[in-house]
């Protein structure tokens, strides 16, 4: 899908230019459009090595742990099918922590390993179970508390203030992850009202 | 609603006062703690270099020729009369399908507009609201062997929708 769309991207842009007459523009685009993801990226090294060294302290010192149960009730209550001391809800919690502390690259493997423990709960089948289904919704709203990569380039692009996203992005995220839980859970009982045959 | 965007100059100092404080108590070696885990920041910014440029090197040819004014012009009229800039549209079809691609939309949006317009600062909120579902999907189902995918993309692409929806009336309401 994505191949799909980059190579449209480039083939609509040329074909337009050969109307446009801006063609250019076009090789102009090319290399300063390289440039300035080089650029973007040297910005972003910045907020990810301090960010990223502060997550390491909260590691060590254990209140990335704490955090971690704080949540736990409330991941039960999300996941009833997977017992609460299983492994599998601790590579859940991992990974909800992970995903709010703007710590992507974390989290991946967290909930990848989530997911094998839950379809070992599922008998080792290849198809979602519920709470798989509950995981991966989660995951696509990702519930962060910092978004350090949109500040970063916030502040490569010269903003005033780069961090006064961070409300609206906390309200934002909430709503999609609440959407997303409520989505699910529709989706599921619906499901299971066909199944009984009411 | 201004009080959203006071909180937000808050939150990074008091977490960064938290965690501080937590190691002192704990007596975790901070400094050294700090620097080990801020190397892997050097790696993830310099890893994302390929990925960036050829996202940006795209959208870099679609804007010059042309071909967004024509996209958004012709999106304008009907997003227009529920107040939904059209500039904003590239973004949210591209934020579900690749965490780059959306990146460089992103950038590119804070560019052209400014990162303190209405549109870059809702281009900012959206990109940190929402995840990339394909990806999150195809990466974990795929890690583990899961190839039926029952309701997860449904649920994902519905939830991104929700997002969109609420970056736009949230930043609407608090900066608008």
């Amino acid at each position: 899908m994505v191949h799909v769309i980059w190579i449209a991207m480039f083939l609509i842009g040329i074909v337009t230019a050969m109307f446009n007459g801006r063609m250019e523009q076009v090789t102009d685009a090319l290399f300063s459009g390289a440039e300035s993801a080089v650029t973007l990226c040297f910005g972003l090294i910045s907020v990810m090595v301090f960010w990223l060294g502060m997550m390491n302290i909260a590691r060590r010192s254990g209140m990335l742990d704490a955090f971690t149960r704080i949540l736990r009730p409330v991941a039960v209550r999300l996941f009833p099918e997977v017992p609460p001391e299983h492994p599998a809800m601790g590579y859940i919690l991992s990974n909800i922590t992970a995903n709010m502390m703007g710590l992507g690259n974390a989290a991946t493997p967290m909930g990848i390993k989530a997911v094998k423990e839950l379809k070992q709960l599922n008998g080792g089948k290849d198809e979602a179970s519920r709470s798989m289904v509950t995981l991966m919704a989660l995951n696509t709203a990702s519930l962060t508390l910092i978004p350090t990569t949109v500040i970063a380039i916030r502040m490569n692009h010269g903003s005033e203030a780069p961090a006064e996203i961070v409300g609206t992005t906390i309200l934002a995220t909430a709503c999609s992850t609440l959407a997303a839980i409520f989505i699910d859970r529709y989706f599921y009982y619906r499901s299971m009202r066909k199944r009984k045959g009411y | 609603m201004s009080w959203v965007s006071a909180a937000s100059m808050w939150i990074i100092p008091m977490i960064l006062l938290g965690v501080l404080v937590h190691a002192s108590i704990k007596k975790v070696p901070a400094y050294d703690s700090f620097v080990e885990g801020g190397k892997d920041g050097f790696q993830l910014a310099i890893s994302l270099i390929p990925y960036l440029v050829g996202m940006l090197t795209a959208i870099s040819v679609f804007r010059a020729s042309g071909a967004m004014e024509l996209m958004i012009a012709g999106l304008e009229p009907l997003l227009g009369l529920i107040g939904i800039p059209a500039e904003i549209v590239p973004l949210a079809l591209i934020r579900p399908l690749s965490g780059s691609g959306a990146l460089g939309m992103m950038s590119d949006l804070l560019a052209e507009h400014g990162p303190d317009s209405f549109i870059g600062r809702l281009a900012s909120t959206m990109q940190g609201s929402t995840d990339t579902t394909l990806y999150v999907l195809t990466i974990y189902f795929g890690a583990a062997g899961i190839r039926y995918m029952g309701g997860a993309l449904k649920v994902g692409l519905l939830a991104d929708l929700v997002g969109i929806a609420a970056a736009i009336i949230i930043v609407t309401l608090v900066f608008g």
